[in-house]
């Protein structure tokens, strides 16, 4: 019996490693928003793989994430943050909104 | 004003449109008034906490809280959909045929009627906690946004003349056509929500799968402009879905149609329930 369970553990392991959300693996980068604007305006990021977006809100007012093209739709409160996660992308340019500041919040992910 | 009003009307259209569209499939029921109601106001009171709490959400599991909630939210709403259209394929008929006494049909009628309330309520509670969180922000810059906030409530007064629109136009549909147009709708309605929450889950993190753009009709009709944020709603439309997205969609709209079929067939014995 007890065997059989230190024969089972690494399995165990694996099931979950396999199930839990592919975050560690995926590359980590930031966006800030400052007076309804994104810094840096274009992201590089790498094509092909999935690709983890933290997104900080400086500003007091609430910001909406959007990109039709990224799929993404995600509000973030006035001095906060938040988390978007996009990808595998193909190469390419891939625009992106403040949609509550359209006039000045605008940028674009590059893939390559 | 203008821009705020607009942001706003474009955020609650979905909301709004739901809630209309609920009204007309519930039309002649005894105490859909009191339901729908409660439905919208328990939606606006869970606006504000979701509004009130965002931060916090977001943060949780790993920053996809917000997309989980949205996500749970929808599958929600989509069985209850499942639930009314079931219930209404087995009773719909005798409802329609004896029109006039449905008020005594007041205990059949209440089921369907919490389950279209929770669905009233959970689209309120998304549209309307985006609505509360830029109304917020408006108001925590102080006094220089009271145009821009009297902009964003004109847009739900927007959003609530759209409800009006959508379920007077709806009731223009002649009554025996009205329960097969609401049931269509709702089917609709519920495969596009079922669409759009399994996007949410690979937005959090999960069911990352089937990841290819099946097609791209962004340049025939947006998904940001107010036509395409209808066909969203209506028909689950969107510019790029994905191999998931149209999957799920097609699924649901099968487990619809199976689940309607099972509910309408009744043995010869058993007429009267």
């Amino acid at each position: 019996m007890h065997r059989m369970i230190t024969l089972f553990v690494p399995f165990a392991i694996a099931a979950v490693v396999t199930l839990s959300p592919a975050t560690a693996q995926a590359q980590e980068y930031k966006l800030t928003i400052k007076d309804h604007k994104f810094t840096p305006e274009e992201l590089k990021v790498p094509a092909n793989t999935r690709v983890v977006i933290t997104v900080v809100n400086e500003d007091a007012t609430a910001e909406e994430f959007e990109s039709n093209i990224l799929k993404v739709e995600k509000v973030i409160a006035g001095k906060s943050r938040g988390t978007v996660r996009i990808g595998p992308l193909k190469p390419g340019r891939y625009p992106f909104v403040g949609e509550f500041h359209e006039a000045t919040a605008k940028g674009v992910v590059i893939a390559e | 004003m203008l821009g705020a009003l607009i942001i706003v009307f474009r955020e609650v259209l979905e909301a709004g449109l739901i809630v209309g569209i609920v009204m007309a499939a519930t039309r002649g029921v005894d105490g859909r008034g009191r339901w729908i109601s409660i439905g919208i106001g328990a939606g606006v009171l869970g606006a504000g906490v979701v509004a009130l709490f965002a931060g916090a959400i977001s943060q949780t599991f790993e920053g996809a809280g917000t997309e989980l909630l949205n996500a749970t939210v929808l599958g929600i709403a989509v069985l209850m959909l499942m639930w009314h259209n079931a219930w209404m394929a087995r009773h719909g008929r005798e409802i329609a045929a004896e029109m006039r006494s449905i008020g005594t049909a007041v205990s059949e009628g209440a089921k369907p009627l919490t389950a279209l309330a929770v669905v009233i309520g959970v689209a309120v509670l998304r549209e309307g906690s985006e609505v509360v969180l830029f109304l917020y922000g408006i108001m925590a810059q102080g006094t220089s946004g009271s145009a821009l906030l009297v902009g964003g409530l004109l847009g739900i007064l927007a959003g609530a003349a759209f409800t009006a629109l959508t379920y007077f136009g709806l009731l223009a549909i002649p009554q025996r056509y009205i329960f097969s147009v609401t049931s269509w709708l709702i089917a609709l309605l519920a495969a596009g929500m079922a669409a759009q929450s399994v996007q949410f889950l690979n937005n959090a993190g999960f069911a990352e799968v089937l990841g290819n753009t099946v097609w791209d009709t962004s340049w025939i009709l947006s998904d940001g402009s107010i036509l395409g944020k209808l066909m969203h709603t209506l028909i689950g439309y969107t510019e790029r879905p994905t191999e998931l997205q149209l999957t799920v969609y097609v699924g649901t709209l099968f487990a619809m149609g199976l689940l309607m079929r099972i509910a309408r067939y009744r043995p010869q014995e058993r007429v009267a329930v």
